[in-house]
């Protein structure tokens, strides 16, 4: 051996990093407490959520009055009354429709969401699953109505709360998607008078709001039939919530025909397929699949905007639970009310819009591969 | 070539627009066995759904009576809540055959909105409510207060003329439904609110926590002649639904009532009487109907007092008295058109 | 792309290239294009011509008026708030300017809230501070998820439920009172000095931009920095404060006092647009965090680093670095946001905002006239969306041309 001092003769053995950046220790200095700034930030929301969440917490739950209870019981708690939403569930969830019968919008709701959750699934894409939307809406239907194997009919006057929004929101974007492929084709038409319609449509009924349809469809829709044709109120709410989802539809689609790249039309065009065989077989099914999130979003959108049909007086379940809260017993706890359906909007919400990144997610790798 | 086809198509289809036939709607009511009532969605004594789905009230009564009228059946009544919005557009558009909905007969609408009044179901006021503990005792005191009024009503416009005349000031706060105005009120973001003073003692015994609280001001500020209304260009069965009420008013007036009605169309020597019941006279044939049809209105639904009683009579939450809406014989405004 | 024939030669023998045939008419594109655009207009016309003749027999049957006389006769009844005088006896077409004007204000407001809420939300997203990013995600997912009416409701009766009745409104400050009957408070009175105030406020701001571009050329110049906002901001309240003093400093302040029923004196805000601003404002912000968020996302990491490198401190890299790039994915996404928040105000109507949908929708009620009030009401809605469009593809134009 050498007598040169400044050799290392062994490896040393690895040491531990400072304390202060691993760990619990660390993450909280990296994340909460980088730099004065920072630090000030995460004191101030802490001090606030401190101040704020424990009476959450306590009026949400501890002190909240749950199950089957007066509104006696209600008045003497400090907390939030849930014995509002225990008395007035089946109300707020169904309108009016006949109580002993409830069992059948449970059915149908279920039958129009499992659909919902099999058409998730990107590997039952195929064309039965359209054939499986028909049988299941006319399920849907056969069951509200009723008015066969003994089962009473009843009048879609009387259909309400959550079957009724579920039920405005699919049919809304079932029946405007074909629509809004037309508008779409149309827009992006060669014939200028063709175009010239579709695009003032789009921008019209993209111009005003909602509410605005709606008052059309209930109060000016009547005028323009021949008399002794009537349309109820429900389909007239349905006309409206259609031209205006058909109208934000078709930018969407556009929006794909746009990413379509030029040779595609070419290549359908060399081939001798005329102009619906090359949408149908070669331009559309790529078109759609890029924007199938941003139809996802749509549809978010859509959902949220059914509740607009409360101010057309139609029972769904904004307005069915504004009823149910004006019972002079219950007036003051409509805030549970409120925050009830929130979280059922949000639930339907917040997985929608997790679907829709998750497919994003899955068709921006698709289109990086190849 | 297709130009013409499709013009000539349209042509067709226009036909089918034609004006509506006299007496199509009684035909239509026959067909279907049922009459289509507009009702208001929500208030007491006039028309309530309870939580099977039944419908009572002074307004539901008045189709109720049609029904057994036309169709021999009062419970053969398909039910539209209609907002005060939605009223006569579902008249006008034939999506219900008689709008029995508190609604006010004014100029206006009987000459602009193509609808025909029938007769007064019931005479009302437009009145004041307010909180007891403001302690105010006229109407005339209301000066710099914020009011809660529907829109879309003759109240909405009766407010703004008697402040005006008065040269009071108030704060309108305006709602498009009767729900988000009355909770409005209760919740106290108004001082006062205002309707028809029977809707104002229906609310108070259906709505208030404590109906005590609250006080109606004497004053009545306008008139509201409330009644059921029908489309414009069907004057047959215009008629039926007059003479409908007409049998329930004459009814009272002789006596005849739900508990009597067998005894006396067996028995009755009054000539009057005979003829309401049809026991003697073709006056149903007249109308288009049977000569039955006031004997099952009352058998089925009762005479105009009874309705009156059981609806918003002194017994019941309402407990109004039936002031203007008495008989003409004990000093009110009710006289039936003679039966003969 | 519709070339007729092959054109690629060199495959082709020239013995095998046939003159064109003439097509027949119904396999010509240009005659089949013409043919369809005939028939679509044809139908078109068919469908307006039927619709329009059934609303007239339907009208005249009915024996319902129609036209736009109304517009002129007396209104009768009484909005809650207005920004223009208007009496009862004032014409429909006037309580339709009052309808519009409260949509405007409304909608004004709540766009600039929303912005500037949205900006912080969407910074405050892509922090590195833990709490905060997920407190601003918490926020944003729960704004977005709840239908805008429903969150109209709750604020409205949050407000008018939760606040004190106004006879023992509260104090916020000395003079602003809160209450059930809205937010009171005092305003000051400039009697005859108001419009040389108003005067010097326009003198003011006009001054304060001619400074900025100043500092700007001078910096180009000389790369020396001159302290804009300071200077700006105090162009702008000084030349005010100035002509006030100048005309005699008159102070009279209108403080809300007690009445009978409610305050009066002083200026108001009521629950409703309260409520509704409040409710208009958090849920458009939460979209626009969401496009602030992807816009900053879209400027490349290298952007900040290279600022970073330059030795830029980091509110200055988002000032002049991330955001002007930024701003360029995020201007169209915001202005349909804009629109939406204009459109949106028009729930007004469910809580008693008197905007203008709630105008129209009284109008019809008391006229009758359904297709005269729902028509006025929307094309005063399209004319909003296209001219707030028109602005925004203009600055959106502007913006784009930074571009090198």
């Amino acid at each position: 051996m050498s007598d040169r001092a400044y050799v290392a003769e062994r490896i040393l053995p690895d040491e531990e990093p400072p304390a202060a950046s691993i760990g619990f220790v660390g993450w909280l200095r990296a994340n909460l407490f980088d730099g004065f700034w920072n630090s000030m930030l995460t004191v101030a929301a802490a001090l606030i959520l401190i101040r704020f969440v424990p009476p959450l917490v306590d009026w949400l739950f501890l002190d909240a009055v749950w199950g089957d209870a007066p509104p006696d019981a209600c008045r003497e708690a400090a907390g939030a009354c849930w014995a509002v939403i225990w008395e007035k569930h089946r109300l707020i969830l169904f309108g009016r429709y006949p109580y002993q019968e409830h069992w059948r919008p449970v059915l149908g709701m279920a039958i129009l969401i499992t659909l919902v959750g099999f058409s998730c699934n990107r590997a039952n894409w195929r064309a039965w699953l359209v054939g499986a939307w028909a049988l299941g809406l006319a399920a849907f239907f056969a069951l509200m109505w009723g008015g066969f194997f003994g089962l009473t009919f009843v009048p879609n006057v009387l259909w309400g709360g959550l079957p009724l929004t579920l039920l405005l929101a699919i049919i809304g974007i079932v029946v405007a998607f074909p629509v809004s492929m037309l508008l779409a084709l149309g827009r992006r038409s060669h014939m200028p008078v063709i175009r010239a319609i579709c695009v003032c449509y789009i921008e019209l009924i993209r111009g005003v709001p909602l509410i605005s349809l709606l008052f059309m469809a209930s109060f000016m829709l009547p005028l323009f039939m021949p008399t002794g044709v009537n349309i109820d109120a429900m389909l007239r709410a349905q006309i409206a919530i259609i031209m205006f989802s058909s109208a934000y539809l078709a930018e969407v689609i556009r929006g794909g025909l746009q990413a379509i790249p030029r040779g595609q039309f070419e290549a359908a065009e060399a081939i001798g397929l005329g102009y619906w065989k090359m949408q149908r077989l070669v331009i559309l099914p790529q078109a759609i699949r890029l924007v199938i999130p941003p139809i996802v979003n749509t549809f978010i959108g859509l959902f949220k905007d059914t509740s607009l049909v409360a101010i057309v007086s139609l029972t769904d379940l904004l307005l069915a639970t504004r009823q149910a809260v004006s019972d002079p017993l219950w007036r003051a706890y409509f805030v549970e009310g409120y925050i009830f359906i929130a979280i059922i909007y949000f639930c339907f919400c917040y997985f929608m819009s997790k679907y829709s990144q998750y497919l994003e997610r899955q068709f921006y790798t698709g289109q990086t591969r190849n | 070539m297709r130009l013409t086809g499709l013009a000539v198509a349209a042509a067709a289809l226009l036909g089918v627009s034609g004006p509506a036939m006299a007496g199509a709607t009684l035909d239509a009511v026959k067909e279907r066995g049922a009459v289509r009532c507009g009702v208001n969605s929500g208030l007491a004594g006039f028309s309530i759904a309870d939580s099977q789905g039944r419908w009572t009230g002074l307004d539901v009564d008045v189709c109720r009576a049609i029904a057994a009228a036309v169709v021999e059946d009062a419970e053969k009544v398909e039910w539209v809540p209609l907002s005060a919005q939605q009223r006569f557009t579902a008249l006008q558009s034939g999506e219900v055959d008689v709008l029995s909905r508190n609604t006010t007969w004014t100029l206006t609408r009987d000459a602009s909105l193509g609808l025909h009044f029938t007769v007064i179901t019931f005479y009302d006021g437009q009145g004041f409510m307010v909180p007891a503990n403001l302690g105010v005792d006229s109407a005339k005191d209301l000066s710099g207060a914020e009011v809660c009024v529907q829109s879309g009503t003759t109240t909405e416009l009766n407010l703004a003329d008697y402040f005006r005349a008065n040269g009071m000031e108030f704060k309108p706060v305006v709602f498009e439904s009767f729900e988000e105005s009355k909770t409005a009120f209760f919740n106290g973001r108004c001082q006062v609110y205002t309707t028809d003073r029977s809707g104002l003692a229906s609310l108070r015994a259906s709505d208030a926590p404590n109906p005590k609280d609250y006080v109606i001001l004497p004053e009545a500020i306008s008139k509201e002649p409330l009644g059921p209304a029908v489309r414009r260009g069907d004057d047959e069965w215009f008629s039926i639904v007059k003479w409908v009420i007409y049998a329930t008013i004459e009814a009272e007036e002789y006596g005849v009532t739900q508990a009597n009605v067998d005894e006396l169309k067996a028995n009755s020597e009054n000539p009057v009487v005979q003829r309401l019941l049809g026991v003697s006279g073709e006056m149903g044939k007249l109308l288009g109907l049977d000569n039955e049809w006031a004997y099952r209105v009352i058998k089925q639904v009762g005479n105009y007092g009874e309705i009156y009683d059981r609806n918003v009579g002194p017994d019941t939450p309402i407990g109004l008295d039936r002031g203007m809406n008495d008989l003409w014989t004990r000093g009110g405004l009710m006289y039936a058109m003679p039966i003969r | 792309m519709r070339s007729d024939g092959p054109s690629r030669g060199g495959f082709v023998q020239p013995a095998a290239v046939q003159p064109p045939r003439r097509v027949p008419l119904w396999r010509n594109p240009t005659a089949r294009a013409v043919a369809f655009q005939a028939v679509a207009i044809a139908v078109l016309l068919v469908l307006a011509v039927y619709l329009v003749s059934t609303t007239i027999a339907n009208l005249e049957q009915r024996g319902i008026r129609s036209g736009f006389d109304f517009l002129e006769n007396e209104a009768g009844f009484r909005i809650g708030e207005t920004l223009i005088p208007y009496s009862p006896s004032d014409s429909y077409a006037r309580a339709f300017l009052v309808g519009l004007l409260n949509t405007i204000h409304v909608s004004a407001l709540g766009i600039v809230l929303a912005t500037i809420i949205g900006i912080l939300v969407g910074i405050a997203r892509l922090s590195r501070n833990w709490l905060i990013a997920r407190l601003a995600s918490a926020f944003v997912e729960t704004v977005r998820n709840i239908p805008l009416l429903l969150q109209l409701f709750f604020w409205y009766a949050a407000i008018t439920g939760l606040l004190p009745a106004v006879r023992d409104a509260v104090a916020v400050l000395p003079g602003i009172y809160l209450s059930k009957s809205g937010l009171m408070f005092p305003v000051v009175k400039l009697g005859n000095a108001f419009p040389f105030v108003a005067i010097a406020l326009l003198l003011g701001i006009v001054a304060a931009f001619a400074f900025r571009t100043w500092a700007k050329r001078r910096q180009d110049r000389t790369g020396e920095r001159t302290p804009v906002l300071l200077v700006g901001t105090g162009l702008i309240v000084g030349f005010p404060i100035v002509a006030w003093l100048v005309s005699g400093a008159p102070l009279e302040l209108d403080v809300p006092e007690k009445g009978r029923f409610t305050y009066s004196g002083g200026s108001s805000v009521t629950p409703e647009f309260l409520a509704l601003l409040l409710g208009l404002t958090i849920y458009t912000s939460g979209f626009i965090a969401e496009i602030v968020r992807s816009g900053i996302l879209a400027v490349p990491w290298g952007q900040t680093e290279a600022a970073r490198a330059l030795g830029l401190r980091q509110g200055r890299i988002l000032r002049l670095v991330v955001l002007p790039q930024a701003l360029r994915v995020i201007v169209p996404p915001l202005t349909s946001q804009y629109l939406n928040l204009t459109k949106n105000s028009s729930l007004a109507v469910a809580i008693g905002y008197p905007d203008l949908v709630s105008v129209a929708n009284t109008s019809l009620n008391q006229t009758g006239q359904a297709i005269e009030c729902i028509s006025i009401m929307m094309a005063i809605y399209l004319t909003l969306s296209l001219s707030t469009s028109a602005f925004m593809n203009w600055y959106n134009r502007r913006v784009a041309l930074v571009e090198r």
